[in-house]
């Protein structure tokens, strides 16, 4: 007889039997069959619970809790469970481990060591309720200078001679990130793309192509281009706010995506225009891109297609050179620029990567603005940074550090329901965000989720403006790059250092 | 006065930003005709309760005649050495046509005072690089890396003279009255904590640009960081520095219509700027989203002297108006004064030395600009392109 | 923007449009280049002739409906990138990433082309009647009624195919030379690592040559069956066609198929259980 080498169960499912009514609804509603009914009670598998407490909050009786089972492996401080975990897992598979969302390991926050400043006596603050205080943003290219001509006799004539580029103008210096159809479901696509559309933000399509359905929102989608190009044609191009070309991304920088065939149905196949039941593999580079000059020269060719109409930016993640090549894609001609730090999300990267590769995006933020500034090209580039911003404070600290906008997804996904089990490349989220399958899809109501993102990101831009006004500042603008108003709090002063950020009390 | 920190701020007190709140006067002869320095120190004197001894200054514009093509350089030195070291220097780069002490009067018990000196200089002329540009590296380069010696002012035909005193004694001292100038800029000067020092008090000149500022610019770090990119170098931690060098960017350097750079400075709010018709929200938009960095925010008011294109008085106030600025023309319509009170000029009407045709407080976050030649081209009250017959040229 | 009068008209027909594309001896940018073909077909023009065409990059980018390009000269890189329906005709050699993202239409090179030929093509056809580099047909998908068809006269080299979704690629390993005899290639009519990742469609080889040693993962060599030469035969005849070659060169060596050996080349190399 073998021995069981199966991985010890984190979740303990606590049925009170007595007053469960037996309405079997929670086995209903359990998309990992981790619940079921033996005929007289409901029974219970540790081992499938991934705590998506999705059981909990359908449960009429109120009779059902998720436990933390912690109690039963020997401790060791430096062979963590997670680690055991991991090698039992693989040498019973022997394949690449599979995760989602952003990195989880505990690894100190930066955001989280750094403070706001506020104005006092030298000059006023400002009350946001009562006075204007401006969060509109220009999205797109700008030029180094503005060329006049004055009429050397008439000096009130004025004629502007300069060629603007192209420039989408935001509400909010909020985007939400790249999530395609195919790793979130329909409903929650729609959701996002008619809150982007209500708050005049922008979303990203992800690199899946768009449905149909969404070309109504294209003006606040910004579309992506990846090494698959799925879904990619003259229609997806034209009818966006912007294109991203897709390097690479905070969770797997460096990684190509996987979406597998089974999960390819009428509705991805429409989306990425590929034959149903078909594997969507993106390769890890783009093909036509394997030095700086050839992104420079995608960079044109998209601009070419799109007759200089739209702003084309490239998304790199944040790596350990990331200032260097920031540079070379703004010289490229990008629009503008994306960075995802390396706790950025995704519905499937393999473990190793997500867990380990990257850099934080603080200090991409920090080096990248920097060096930008260096080569006097920064004023040029609209940056956008993610990975991870979790709630307003980062959004604003990200900005102080000199971000034109922040880009975040699982804020999104979280408003909309999502309890950060991590299964999402599994496919069977139950609260129908991280899955195609028709019966968990139909639990995401459309309307619902509009309005709960709508809510969340005006209650960012309302914090947003609260902070602006403390600082005596009456626009966004003035808060880019402004890390004179941030000082740092932390352990450790090199992290100060690189972020040009005074040590609290200096 | 404060007779120590002459030419840099003392060591414990470095890295540090300053904060101040000031007292600023100006005016401007409309015909170019000279006016002594008397009008000036006494507009500025009543202004005390907005002083507390801790620094204050004089622009004066049209006052070396005699050298107008020259540069006039405003030194503060540590000691005879660093002097020497410095006209070696400038000799070896540059023409210097006339050096001399700047006179004062030392009062008698002073023994270690600053040496103000003055050179009129110019540069060798070179194809690569104008003039202008290379006095600028050479002023940015002096005060960073020249021991004992602070440029206070670099401008043709006009000079900065500012020290760590009240303003009645910093006239005194440089015998302020005795100068002639078409125009005049003032300052005196609060700071909260840093005990001032004389570089570091305003006026704040770069070639014929000089600013005297009120208020405090939340944007600093934005601005600096933006200044940084085209290689201006803020040294002195200060407000003032950053307005003048973003005025330097805009008006020299990418050659923007003085109206049209103060709308950058100050730009209309974009409920104002999308009720405009479709020219003036593509200029607008677009100069506000190239120039969002160099966007002052915060509380200021600020008046500038400007010698290019023309001799230009500019006056100019935050857009949420937390700062105070008045304006006034004289009787004979000749002169044009601004003030951060109007005590200022009715302390001229009081010593019958003007009389005024109308005094006024301009709107926030716009400009009043009077030119030598020109008149009073914008005062203050227009709608941004009131005035302005703009075409946009470019494609919509 | 660009002046109109630069654009010389011809009497020839009055559909046809003909651009000096280096006026002076000098080759325009390719961006003013680009934007007089636009001008041409907004005026309603279906034919733009290019003469003295000089490395100009992304010609024919996401042109649509009716139109035909015929370049005199060597394009550059990307021609036709994001294509959707024009006939591009080049006499002369091409550059890199020919038919980028094309979504339908034809290219037809009278000569090479070099590396990444029709990268991510979804639909379209692009004939070369010479050789070609490396990973040519890299990722060519299908979608309902588009289906992305290469044919390459000569030989190519490594990543034939690689990552392909969908589509046909042939390659003949002929040498048609310029007076229109046509000889047996001398060299090897591919490269290394043929078909690697591919997932779905069909590369046919015409050759006598053992592809099993240069097969890539999840590619496998087969027989050529009846029914796949039943539809592949008519995209060779258009291609004897447009090159005036004899279509009885075809029958002196046998045609293999490479195939991938399932739908899921890498489904078990992932894991997820629960960490």
């Amino acid at each position: 007889m073998s021995l069981n080498h199966s991985i010890p169960s984190y979740f303990h499912i606590k049925v009170d039997r007595e007053i469960c009514r037996k309405c079997k609804r929670c086995t209903n509603h359990c998309s990992y069959d981790a619940l079921s009914f033996n005929g007289e009670r409901i029974v219970s598998d540790d081992s499938k619970c991934v705590a998506c407490q999705r059981c909990v909050a359908m449960c009429p009786a109120g009779a059902i809790r998720i436990e933390k089972n912690d109690s039963f492996l020997p401790f060791h401080g430096n062979y963590t469970r997670r680690i055991r975990n991991i090698i039992w897992a693989q040498s019973g598979n022997g394949g690449v481990l599979l995760s989602a969302t952003g990195n989880d390991r505990p690894i100190r926050t930066i955001f989280d060591d750094l403070l706001l400043d506020a104005c006092q006596v030298t000059n006023p603050s400002i009350d946001p309720l009562r006075e204007p205080i401006e969060t509109k943003i220009f999205f797109g290219r700008k030029p180094k200078k503005i060329v006049f001509s004055e009429d050397p006799k008439k000096l009130n004539n004025i004629s502007l001679k300069t060629e603007f580029m192209p420039n989408f103008e935001i509400d909010s210096p909020i985007m939400v990130g790249h999530m395609s159809l195919g790793s979130i479901s329909y409903n929650a696509c729609m959701a996002i793309y008619q809150a982007a559309k209500e708050l005049n933000i922008l979303a990203g399509s992800g690199e899946g192509g768009l449905h149909q359905d969404f070309y109504e929102y294209g003006p606040n989608i910004i579309t992506e281009i990846a090494s698959g190009r799925f879904g990619v044609d003259i229609n997806y191009l034209q009818n966006a706010a912007g294109i991203e070309i897709k390097i690479g991304q905070g969770a797997k920088p460096g990684h190509g995506g996987h979406l597998p065939g089974e999960k390819v149905n009428t509705l991805i196949s429409q989306t990425r225009m590929i034959p149903k039941g078909s594997d969507a593999l993106s390769p890890y580079p783009h093909h036509d891109i394997y030095s700086i000059e050839d992104l420079a020269q995608l960079i044109s060719a998209l601009k070419e297609a799109t007759r200089y109409k739209v702003p084309i930016g490239v998304k790199i993640a944040a790596v350990h050179n990331s200032a260097p090549i920031a540079v070379g894609i703004v010289r490229g001609g990008a629009d503008f620029l994306t960075i995802d730090g390396f706790r950025g999300g995704t519905g499937a990267a393999p473990r190793i990567i997500r867990d380990h590769a990257g850099i934080p995006i603080e200090l991409a933020i920090a080096v990248v603005d920097k060096r930008l500034r260096e080569e006097n090209l920064r004023d040029e580039v609209t940056l956008v940074a993610g990975g991870s911003i979790r709630y307003s404070a980062d959004l604003i600290k990200a900005i102080a550090l000199g971000a034109d906008v922040g880009m975040c997804c699982m804020p999104v996904l979280i408003a909309m329901g999502c309890r950060v089990c991590q299964q999402c490349f599994r496919g069977l989220c139950s609260w129908g965000i991280a899955t195609q399958q028709e019966y968990l899809v139909k639990r995401l109501d459309i309307d619902v989720s509009r309005n709960r993102i709508i809510n969340l990101f005006h209650s960012w831009n309302e914090e947003l403006k609260e902070v602006l006004g403390a600082m005596g500042i009456d626009s966004v603008e003035s808060l880019r790059s402004n890390r004179d108003r941030l000082r740092y709090i932390g352990p450790n002063p090199k992290i100060a250092d690189i972020l040009g950020v005074k040590h609290a009390g200096e | 006065m404060k007779w120590n920190n002459y030419v840099s701020l003392s060591e414990k007190f470095r890295n540090q930003r300053v904060f101040d709140g000031c007292g600023i006067s100006g005016f401007i002869n409309l015909d170019g005709k000279r006016e002594n320095g008397d009008q000036i120190i006494d507009m500025l004197s009543i202004l005390s309760e907005r002083e507390n001894g801790l620094g204050a200054g004089f622009a004066g514009y049209g006052i070396y005649p005699r050298y107008k093509e020259c540069y006039a350089i405003h030194l503060l030195i540590e000691d005879e050495q660093s002097k020497e070291h410095l006209i070696r220097y400038l000799d070896e780069i540059g023409n210097i046509i006339q050096s001399e002490p700047i006179p004062t009067k030392i009062p008698s018990n002073v023994d270690n005072p600053p040496i103000t000196w003055r050179i009129f200089y110019e540069p060798r002329h070179k194809k690569s690089i104008s003039d202008d540009e290379q006095v600028v590296k050479l002023v940015m380069n002096l005060n960073d890396h020249f021991n004992g010696v602070f440029v206070i002012s670099s401008g043709k035909n006009m000079g900065v003279f500012k020290g760590n005193g009240w303003s009645h004694e910093i006239a005194e001292f440089y015998n302020i009255k005795d100068y002639k100038a078409y125009m005049w800029l003032a300052h005196s000067r609060f700071p909260t904590n840093t005990p001032g020092w004389w570089g570091g008090a305003h006026p704040f000149n770069l070639l014929g640009t000089s600013v005297v500022h009120n208020g405090e610019i939340t944007s600093y770090g934005t601005n600096m960081r933006y200044l940084e990119s085209f290689g201006y170098k803020c040294t002195l931690l200060t407000d003032t520095e950053v307005i003048a060098y973003l005025i330097d960017l805009l008006i020299r350097k990418h050659k923007i219509p003085v109206p049209i750079a103060t709308m950058a400075l100050a730009p209309p709010l974009f409920s104002t700027i999308e009720a405009m018709e479709p020219r003036y929200q593509i200029a607008l938009k677009n100069i506000r989203a190239t120039y969002r960095s160099a966007m002052l925010n915060g509380p200021f008011s600020v008046i500038v002297g400007l010698s290019c294109p023309k001799p230009t008085l500019v006056g100019l106030s935050d857009r949420k108006k937390l700062r105070p600025l008045v304006a006034a023309i004289s009787e004979n319509k000749n002169s044009i004064f601004l003030s951060s009170e109007e005590a200022s000029f009715k302390r001229l009407k009081l010593k019958e030395a003007f009389n005024f045709k109308k005094i006024w407080q301009p709107k926030s976050g716009t400009a009043i600009i009077a030119q030598v030649g020109e008149g009073l081209l914008r005062n203050g009250m227009e709608t941004p392109f009131e005035k302005i017959n703009l075409t946009v040229e470019g494609d919509i | 923007m660009i002046e109109n009068k630069e654009i010389r008209y011809t009497q020839e027909k009055n559909t046809k449009f003909e651009i000096d594309t280096a006026p002076n001896g000098i080759p325009l940018n390719y961006k003013v280049l680009n934007e007089k073909i636009h001008q041409a077909i907004q005026k309603g023009y279906e034919k733009v002739l290019l003469n003295e065409v000089c490395g100009q990059r992304f010609i024919g980018a996401s042109l649509q409906g009716q139109i035909k390009l015929e370049i005199m000269g060597l394009p550059g890189n990307d021609l036709g990138i994001f294509m959707d329906g024009p006939e591009i005709i080049v006499h002369g050699n091409c550059e890199d990433q020919i038919g980028n993202t094309m979504n339908n239409g034809k290219i037809i090179v009278h000569g090479d082309a070099r590396d990444v030929v029709g990268l991510s093509a979804r639909g379209g056809k692009i004939y070369v009647k010479k050789n070609v580099g490396y990973r040519v047909g890299i990722h060519i998908k299908e979608y309902e009624n588009k289906f992305p068809i290469l044919l390459i006269g000569g030989t190519t080299k490594d990543f034939l195919g690689e990552y392909m979704a969908g589509g046909l690629i042939i390659v003949l390993g002929l040498e048609i030379k310029d007076d229109g005899t046509v000889i047996e290639n001398d060299y090897p009519i591919c490269g290394g690592e043929l078909g690697t990742g591919i997932h779905r469609g069909k590369i046919i080889l015409r050759t006598e040559e053992n592809l099993e040693n240069r097969l890539g993962i999840g590619a496998k060599v087969y027989e050529l069956k009846k029914e796949t030469e039943k539809t592949i035969t008519p995209y060779i005849k258009e291609f004897c066609q447009i090159f005036k070659i004899p279509y009885d060169v075809m029958n002196e060596k046998p045609f293999k198929v490479v195939k991938p050996i399932s739908k899921r080349p890498y489904g078990g190399n992932y894991c997820g259980n629960l960490i």
